[in-house]
């Protein structure tokens, strides 16, 4: 299949059910929306983003029921520094949805979304530990791969890929 | 009682803390589990994992998308191949390339033997950690038949690295083909062995009937995968229900139990054994002819006879092993079944040559969160038979 060019014009994916149920329940959690081969992405206003997911996980019309993955990505130097990226699943309707959410540098935070899917717990403690991002009301926050005393980040772009010597 | 720097447990008055592993023999490599036990009975466990942690995803960044190849064998190097496939097709999707029907056809034949492989680690060490010995010995006999064709046809056992973006490294050797039919032949007789071994023998049914219960509501919530997931009852499989590279031209049964326990996943990855073994046979009878590589010269490395008789083919191989190829930026997340689960890699581009960021979600990280709800208030003795359920491999958890 030859590569499509993104649709990024968030009025041409409105009628998708994840972006149409996001922006009928609050139409300022929805930052944008891009649809690249063949895969869905919307920008999540960050204060929203647990409600957001515990919308889509339980709506009749979304049922994104089952968490894939959480991941991070650091885009240093540009501000936004960090994004999050949240890939959902719905087993009844077989379609995913990646949702993203856009964190500064200086403060990068985001509501932990255990509550919602327990299952986060691990993904959301590995991106603390290796982007230094902090998951409010997160249960055990605690480093996971990394030793406790590491220092530093190493996934973060400005950490060498051999480490400080 | 609190240790400085490990993970810890506050424990009460009637509790200890039983520490297990990271060199216990039944914890499939270097996994430590804190138990907080109440005499026999296991109050609560935390995992402590990240002993074989070695920055996978951080290295990716710094090598070409080809280089990737090799790394992805290292992080479960109980299913390379899978490993191999499902970080391919991420950058074949970047780059929106269509693969030849015959190295599809390969990538299928060669995934389910890795199957089998897997599931017969699982099946022998599971069985070794309560107690049947000789399981292990037959498994591992079938799975070095297995390990024999991936030499025969990538020159390696174990790190395979067989899959290239755009396709194969290479054709299928001469009596290959035979090698897997005779293969295909023999091993329904060796899964009734096993069976023979095992499914009827009373310490077997005892020791895991109505182990490790895990409801589908708990499965799902905590991120579980694969066959465990199914053993639970919900009935999910990405071959079947989301299809990747030509998954949807065979036909299989997906084995649901209802009842969640240890049992119903020891059944369930039995009954897949024997369902992969006729996609193997399927693929085997339809192999189509033609290609094994896609036709784009910019990605995919010339044939060697093309590049001795052709200037042009020996500038891309020149400029493919020296610079790579570049991959139009965007993200993408792929996600296929492995013995395991769900594995996905989430690649973003950013229109060089070398990954912008590449992320594993690996099944086995997942599925360890779902230990404890299977051992709490359960004996020490049934957190083996959980753990070995679960078939967790610590190279791809820890990455």
């Amino acid at each position: 299949m030859p590569l499509s060019p993104a649709v990024t014009d968030l009025a041409q994916l409105k009628d998708r059910p994840a972006v149409a149920r996001l922006m009928a329940w609050k139409s300022e959690a929805v930052q944008g929306a891009k649809f690249d081969r063949d895969e869905l992405s919307i920008y999540v206003e960050r204060d929203l983003t647990r409600e957001a997911c515990g919308l889509l996980q339980s709506d009749a019309a979304t049922k994104f029921n089952f968490l894939s993955d959480i991941t991070c990505v650091d885009l240093y130097p540009s501000e936004p520094r960090f994004e999050i990226c949240y890939h959902l699943l719905s087993h009844t309707r077989k379609e995913r949805v990646r949702l993203k959410v856009k964190l500064a540098g200086d403060d990068p935070s985001v509501e932990s979304i255990t509550p919602v899917w327990p299952g986060a717990n691990f993904f959301e403690r590995e991106i603390f530990d290796l982007f230094g991002i902090r998951f409010l009301n997160h249960p055990n926050l605690h480093r996971i791969l990394m030793p406790d005393d590491w220092e530093g980040y190493p996934l973060r772009k400005d950490y060498p890929v051999e480490g400080y010597r | 009682m609190s240790l400085p720097g490990i993970a810890t447990l506050d424990v009460t008055e009637n509790t200890m803390i039983l520490n297990m592993g990271p060199q216990h023999p039944s914890t499939h490599g270097v996994l430590r589990l804190l138990l907080e036990i109440d005499g026999e009975t296991v109050v609560r466990m935390v995992p402590d994992i990240g002993y074989l942690h070695t920055g996978i995803e951080k290295t990716c960044e710094a090598k070409f998308y080809q280089q990737v190849v090799v790394l992805t064998d290292r992080i479960d190097y109980l299913c390379p191949m899978t490993n191999n496939l499902c970080y391919v097709l991420a950058v074949e999707k970047l780059l929106g390339m269509e693969i030849p029907p015959r190295a599809q056809w390969m990538r299928v034949m060669l995934n389910e033997l890795t199957r089998i492989a897997s599931h017969l680690v699982w099946l022998g060490t599971h069985a070794l950690d309560i107690g049947a010995m000789t399981v292990f010995l037959y498994c591992f006999r079938e799975r070095e038949e297995i390990l024999r064709i991936f030499e025969m046809v990538s020159g390696q056992r174990m790190m395979t690295s067989y899959f290239r973006v755009g396709g194969l490294a290479l054709d299928a050797p001469l009596g290959f083909f035979e090698k897997v039919k005779k293969f295909v032949d023999i091993f329904p007789s060796r899964v009734d062995e096993y069976e023979g071994l095992l499914t009827g023998n009373r310490i077997w049914i005892e020791r895991l009937k109505g182990v490790g219960h895990l409801s589908a509501e708990d499965a799902i919530a905590l991120g579980m995968t694969g066959p465990a997931l199914r053993a639970s009852g919900v009935d999910w499989d990405l071959r079947r229900d989301m299809p990747y590279t030509g998954y949807e031209n065979f036909k299989f049964k997906v084995p649901v139990s209802q009842d969640g326990d240890v049992w119903a996943r020891y059944v369930g990855r039995v009954r897949e054994l024997r369902e992969s073994i006729g996609i193997v046979k399927q693929a085997l009878e339809g192999m189509p002819e033609g290609r094994i590589k896609a036709d784009a010269p910019k990605v995919v490395l010339p044939d060697r006879e093309k590049m001795k008789t052709q200037m042009e083919a020996l500038i891309y191989h020149f400029k493919i092993v020296t610079e790579g190829f570049t991959v139009p930026a965007g993200e993408v997340y792929q996600a296929i079944e492995s013995p395991r689960g769900e594995m996905g890699y989430y690649i973003m581009s950013d229109g060089t040559a070398k990954p912008y960021r590449v992320h594993m979600r690996s099944p086995s990280y997942a599925n360890l969160q779902a230990l404890n709800k299977m051992c709490e208030g359960r004996l020490i003795a049934d957190v083996v038979a959980a753990i070995g359920s679960i078939d967790i491999v610590l190279g791809e958890i820890d990455r």
